[in-house]
């Protein structure tokens, strides 16, 4: 189990794309702290790339190395190995690679430039969304023995989180305006991971305009330990629920 | 003229030895207070050393210098007001006033001057009191140097720390006050100054003006308090040099301005606030060189606001520059440097070519919708909010800087 | 041993494997054989545990594999084209696996040998060629002394002196009573080693014969003739 994880770990850190990803995100990081003036500004700058980006490339990544990584699968199958050993290797090679990789581009200058409450919940959602987006993956690769329609579908997946669901969200909060809605968009909220992350970074970014107006509310949800431990048991329920389902389906998978 | 300068000479060489000293304490002959006063004639200096004095309430009713030797504590038993200054002229330094009586009906405070002019108030500690300082018609008097520490948990149960009512030419100044419901609260007092306080973490105000004119109050800090500053129903105040910091929660203020008119706002600095500047029916203040840091909403202008004038300010990190509830824009904004203005500027004079609107969107929006704000900083927020720069729709048109500065002002 | 019982299997609406029933003894080599898509690559995958059966069972050294994995200790896998992961070299690789299976035991290195696999244990995966690959997949298959090799289309893409080798190992093996089971379209380089052979159709098993038999039976000198008799028969 760990041999097969260490395996693919050293594979997925040499891959060029992986490099290039954590190039893009050290330069990018780097660059806006030394570009914005204050530090909590560059860590603005930097949630909305990591909130873009890491999920793309996550998610994109992970799917196309899944569908590439079929022989390896088959190989490892003919070997005296379990077979959610052969998945959960997988998805630990490529989680903590991307993790690393995040780690390591973002997490230096994170420390470095920003306050650092701030560093400490964006390096984390960070972390998390990377897994969380890389699970997506494992489900997006299971449902399709078509390389291009797993490729689709995690597109989609990405474009509806980082879009589609905000548009719904705003939608529904336009829709019943005259309603005390507060609670249920709070709940709403948590159906999807990047609001939940971009959440947590807010309650530390712009603390001052979250505790206005419905402050009460986020405050109550968000703002308190509980609320904080809750948002990050959450995430992290993103990250697993998505890979139980694919592990299952893998279970009983033929290759 | 010699003889003249004899009789003024030996006029206050008599005086002096008339006006004479009685000390009060443990090693002393006279162990209360109260006896000391009853003795003493005016002008007259009481020493009292260092102990527990509890003498229920205090009242120095003759011109006297009451003197502390290492805080003598002056208890109140959660029963009595402590000191009940009633003469001009009265000085009290270097005490204790601890555990005032909590009752609310006729406000006991810890010290309380009372239709007293030219009294001075110096170097006490004001411990668990009701009310701290309370002034009720006086005037000329200095509240200098104290610190005032209370532990009111709700608005009702706790009394501000300095008082002032109907007075007039008070001096507020380098008092340390915290807990209270209000620090300093003002009503129908005009002519005064308050400078160099720091009040922090009191429930409601950190200062409060209420129908108080011509008045002044420079260099304070307030921090942390259920909001920092209200001014209302006031003409004429000057504010100047203030620090306003971490005035958070719903309905938080750094600066509260409320019926307000031809004041002058000048070198503050509004810092982590939910609201730097909340603003309604204010009109003819003239607001410049002050600096809004990280504030939620730098500055919050009701559409009830004219003929104000914002200007030469710096807006940096803050959530939103700029929120408002309507649609007419009376008050004139310009030369002010935001930093989220992404303007140029070709002729290099210093101010960017294009104008630039401070009132984003996304706070329009949430004005209207507050449970938005969970959508904040989301990626379709911003392309919709960056569509909205370039075509207002939402926001009032004329919202804008002419000239915004190219860097920060110096402040 | 394997014991293949009634196995069937279904993908979509394709009866794939239909009730086949299959045993192989130790010491021979099978040779399994049919058209494309008669289903040789999913009833040899099925043996893997690779695609799971719809019904049937199927018993390797008379334990059913259902629910095992340890079983596949005893098997030596080449498959029909070994794809690795790119970025890893070779010794990498048979480094992984040789640590999967138990770094303990005894390995096999005739064919790491013979194919001087020791010069290449530093080139990476994504530099090889096809037939390099087939090596390393064939080299891996043998390693570890399994008593039963399944090789889907051994000799595909190796040059005539690696599949010479490879040849000469498979007789080595049978040699020491292993089973060996090969699928290859290449029937003529099978000729000289293959003791049985399954003719599969259509999803089903169409006759299991030994490699003497069966010329008898159709009065040919080669499987390859034998074969093409028997499909002509059909036809006609």
């Amino acid at each position: 189990m760990k041999k097969i994880t260490r395996f693919v770990l050293t594979d997925i850190l040499r891959n060029r794309i992986v490099i290039a990803y954590a190039v893009l995100m050290a330069v990018l990081s780097w660059t806006v702290f030394n570009m914005e003036d204050t530090g909590s500004k560059g860590v603005l700058t930097l949630l909305n790339i990591v909130l873009l980006v890491v999920p793309l490339v996550s998610v994109l990544f992970s799917t196309i190395y899944i569908y590439n990584s079929a022989e390896f699968i088959e190989l490892l199958l003919s070997q005296p190995v379990k077979r959610p050993q052969i998945w959960l290797s997988l998805f630990g090679g490529l989680s903590i690679s991307f993790i690393i990789a995040f780690a390591l581009a973002v997490g230096l200058p994170l420390f470095l430039y920003a306050d650092f409450h701030q560093a400490v919940i964006l390096f984390a959602t960070g972390c998390l969304l990377s897994a969380i987006f890389v699970a997506l993956a494992f489900l997006a690769a299971i449902m399709s023995r078509d390389k291009a329609k797993g490729v689709g579908v995690s597109i989609l997946l990405w474009l509806y989180f980082a879009l589609l669901f905000d548009g719904l969200v705003l939608f529904l909060m336009f829709q019943f305006a005259d309603y005390p809605i507060e609670k249920p968009m709070v709940l709403l909220s948590a159906t999807s991971p990047l609001d939940l992350a971009r959440i947590l970074n807010l309650m530390q970014i712009d603390a001052s305009a979250m505790m206005g107006y419905t402050g009460a509310i986020f405050k109550n949800y968000f703002g308190s330990g509980w609320g904080v431990v809750l948002s990050f048991g959450l995430l992290l329920a993103w990250a697993l629920v998505p890979f139980w389902i694919s592990l299952r389906i893998f279970k009983r998978k033929d290759l | 003229m010699k003889k003249i300068g004899c009789i003024v000479l030996s006029v206050l060489l008599t005086c002096s030895l008339l006006a004479a000293t009685i000390r009060v304490g443990k090693p002393h002959a006279i162990n209360s207070i109260k006896a000391a006063i009853k003795q003493s004639r005016a002008g007259d200096t009481i020493l009292v050393a260092a102990g527990l004095y509890k003498e229920g309430n205090i009242v120095v009713n003759k011109r006297l210098v009451l003197l502390g030797e290492n805080f003598p504590e002056l208890d109140g038993q959660h029963k009595y007001e402590v000191l009940t200054i009633t003469a001009d002229s009265t000085i009290v330094k270097g005490f204790r006033v601890q555990h005032s009586g909590h009752a609310s009906l006729d406000d006991p405070g810890g010290i309380k001057i009372l239709e007293a002019n030219y009294v001075v108030i110096e170097g006490n500690v004001l411990y668990d009191n009701f009310f701290g300082v309370y002034v009720q018609y006086g005037k000329h008097c200095v509240i200098k140097n104290n610190s005032l520490v209370a532990f009111g948990k709700e608005e009702q149960q706790i009394g501000n720390g300095v008082h002032c009512w109907k007075s007039d030419s008070l001096q507020i100044i380098g008092n340390n006050i915290s807990g209270h419901r209000d620090g300093i609260y003002f009503e129908f007092v005009t002519g005064s100054v308050i400078w160099r306080n720091i009040s922090t973490g009191n429930i409601r105000y950190g200062l409060h003006f209420m129908f108080s004119n011509n008045d002044s109050y420079f260099t304070n800090t307030f921090k942390n308090n259920g909001a920092g500053v209200a001014v209302m129903y006031s003409k004429q105040v000057t504010m100047m040099n203030n620090n306003f910091e971490q005035n958070w929660g719903d309905a938080a203020y750094g600066l509260l301005l409320k019926e307000i008119s031809d004041s002058y706002i000048s070198g503050n600095q509004f810092r982590k606030n939910t609201s730097g500047i909340w603003m309604e029916g204010t009109s003819r203040i003239k607001m410049e060189r002050n600096a809004f840091v990280q504030n939620g909403w730098a500055m919050q202008v009701q559409a009830s606001c004219m003929d104000n004038l914002i200007t030469d300010n710096n807006f940096i990190a803050n959530t939103f520059d700029m929120g408002t509830n309507g649609d007419v824009v009376l008050n004139t904004v310009a030369s002010n440097y935001w930093d989220k203005c992404e303007g140029y500027d070709l002729d290099r004079n210093g101010f960017a070519d294009v104008p630039f609107r401070p009132l984003s969107m996304f706070s329009v929006v949430v004005e209207k919708n507050p449970s938005a704000m969970l959508l904040f900083r989301s990626f379709l927020v911003s392309l919709l909010d960056r569509s909205e720069k370039i075509f207002p729709s939402l926001t009032p048109e004329q919202f804008l800087d002419k000239s915004p500065r190219m860097k920060p002002l110096p402040l | 041993m394997i014991r293949v019982e009634a196995v069937s299997k279904k993908f979509g609406k394709l009866q794939v494997l239909q009730q086949v029933d299959l045993i192989c003894n130790s010491g021979e080599c099978i040779a399994l054989i049919g058209p494309n898509g008669c289903g040789k690559t999913t009833l040899i995958k099925s043996i893997l545990n690779m695609v799971i059966p719809d019904s049937g069972r199927i018993l390797v050294n008379e334990k059913d594999i259902s629910g095992d994995y340890l079983y596949r200790s005893d098997i030596g896998y080449m498959p029909q084209i070994g794809r690795y992961p790119e970025n890893m070299n070779v010794g990498q690789v048979i480094e992984t696996i040789q640590t999967l299976r138990g770094t303990g035991k005894a390995v096999d290195t005739d064919l790491y040998d013979a194919y001087q696999m020791s010069q290449l244990l530093s080139k990476r995966m994504n530099t090889l060629s096809g037939g390099t690959r087939q090596k390393v997949s064939a080299v891996l298959a043998f390693m570890f002394n399994p008593g039963i090799l399944i090789l889907d289309e051994p000799t595909a893409g190796l040059d005539p002196l690696a599949a010479e080798i490879l040849k000469e190992k498979i007789m080595a093996e049978m040699q020491r009573k292993k089973l060996v089971m090969i699928t290859s379209h290449l029937l003529s380089e099978l000729e000289d080693i293959v003791s049985e052979v399954v003719f599969m159709q259509d999803g089903s098993v169409a006759f299991h014969k030994s490699n003497a038999a069966l010329k008898a039976d159709t009065g040919k000198d080669s499987i390859a003739k034998a074969i093409s008799h028997i499909l002509r028969e059909q036809a006609s």
